[in-house]
């Protein structure tokens, strides 16, 4: 393997790790305080609907958008995606946002499903169905997004896909062993990572992709080619740390701290 | 229906526009800069690649300033629904 597609493997790894985490412990929320068979049943038919969007989503991209077309579009979204995850990052480092806790978002969905009532159909819990579901469904949702822009864009969708189900298999193993959610996951640091990863990947590809506004639609050229997605990921980690060290001093005061200056006689 | 599309619509904002609606514009900012500077023939094709990169850097950074300038202090720790 080149070090692009294990970059690529990497990348689809450690987002579809990061997501598989978050998308267990709502599960595991659900089976714990609801039953397992309607918490697992609402996760299958979120796994089979995720099947059906992704087919006809990456068959549509494919047969309707022209490659270059195809590299701005997913490139932007792939940029705006990351950059999403490396704002989070950067205000949880700089501790201007609370730190994400699985812990925490455990305790929040079990004290919910305890609250909710209870209503069922065809032996199946709605409340844990539909809460499994949907937590599934949005975080698969971003897994399966960051598998078709990957792969399309490197031309090597099997890696993406087995660098994403590596991810998925080794989290369900994990809770599968434990039954509990991976709370000593080092979540806040791999999606730093990951949104890092995304942020250099998506710059790269859409910049590279405004060539189709332009007479012959071939891509731009980035100088040094495709090492152009080190220098990136360099670039974009350089400013994260510097936004991490100067963000903090340039928070407006709450109100309580303003203090009038004393006036000088 | 209608409860139908604003949902449909609202579940791809929050999916693709997420809770910071400056990263988009800051983004598409970028990108537009960047071919307005080949449309004028300020940029060549390579340099608009680096142009287009530092600009989306810089972007990013005023959207990160703009955005903590606007929260005090007092709001953190974030509330749990903010955590994704």
């Amino acid at each position: 393997m080149t070090g692009a597609t294990w970059g690529l493997v990497t990348a689809a790894f450690l987002a579809s790790f990061v997501e598989f985490v978050e998308a267990l412990t709502i599960v595991v929320a659900m089976g714990a305080t609801r039953g397992w068979r309607s918490a697992l049943a609402g996760t299958a038919a979120a796994l089979l609907a995720l099947v059906g969007c992704t087919a006809v989503a990456g068959f549509a991209l494919v047969a309707w958008l022209p490659e270059t077309a195809l590299q701005v579009v997913i490139g932007t979204l792939l940029l705006i995606f990351g950059l999403q995850w490396l704002r989070k990052a950067i205000l949880r480092s700089a501790g201007i946002k609370a730190m994400h806790d699985e812990a925490e978002e455990y305790d929040a969905a079990t004290k919910a499903a305890r609250g909710a009532g209870v209503k069922s159909r065809l032996g199946i819990d709605t409340f844990a169905f539909v809460v499994a579901f949907k937590g599934v469904f949005l975080e698969g949702a971003e897994v399966v997004f960051i598998v078709i822009t990957f792969g399309l864009s490197a031309e090597n969708m099997p890696a993406a896909i087995a660098g994403a189900a590596a991810g998925g298999v080794l989290v369900i193993g994990l809770g599968a062993l434990v039954h509990r959610p991976l709370t000593s996951i080092p979540e806040n640091v791999l999606k730093y990572g990951v949104g890092l990863l995304l942020t250099s990947f998506g710059t790269f590809w859409a910049v590279e992709g405004l060539g189709v506004f332009f007479g012959d639609r071939e891509g731009l050229r980035w100088p040094g080619s495709d090492l152009a997605v080190l220098v990136l990921l360099a670039a974009w980690f350089g400013l994260s740390r510097v936004l991490i060290r100067t963000l903090p001093l340039l928070r407006r005061p709450r109100a309580s701290e303003f203090r009038p200056a004393r006036e000088v006689v | 229906m209608k409860s139908f599309v604003t949902g449909f619509g609202r579940f791809w904002y929050d999916f693709i526009i997420g809770d910071d609606w400056k990263i988009a514009v800051a983004v598409i900012s970028a990108l537009a800069l960047t071919v307005g500077g080949l449309v004028l023939g300020l940029l060549g094709t390579t340099g608009a690649t680096v142009f287009g990169g530092i600009t989306l850097l810089v972007a990013f950074a005023v959207s990160m300033i703009i955005d903590v300038r606007r929260t005090p202090a007092a709001s953190t720790p974030s509330a749990p629904a903010d955590q994704r």
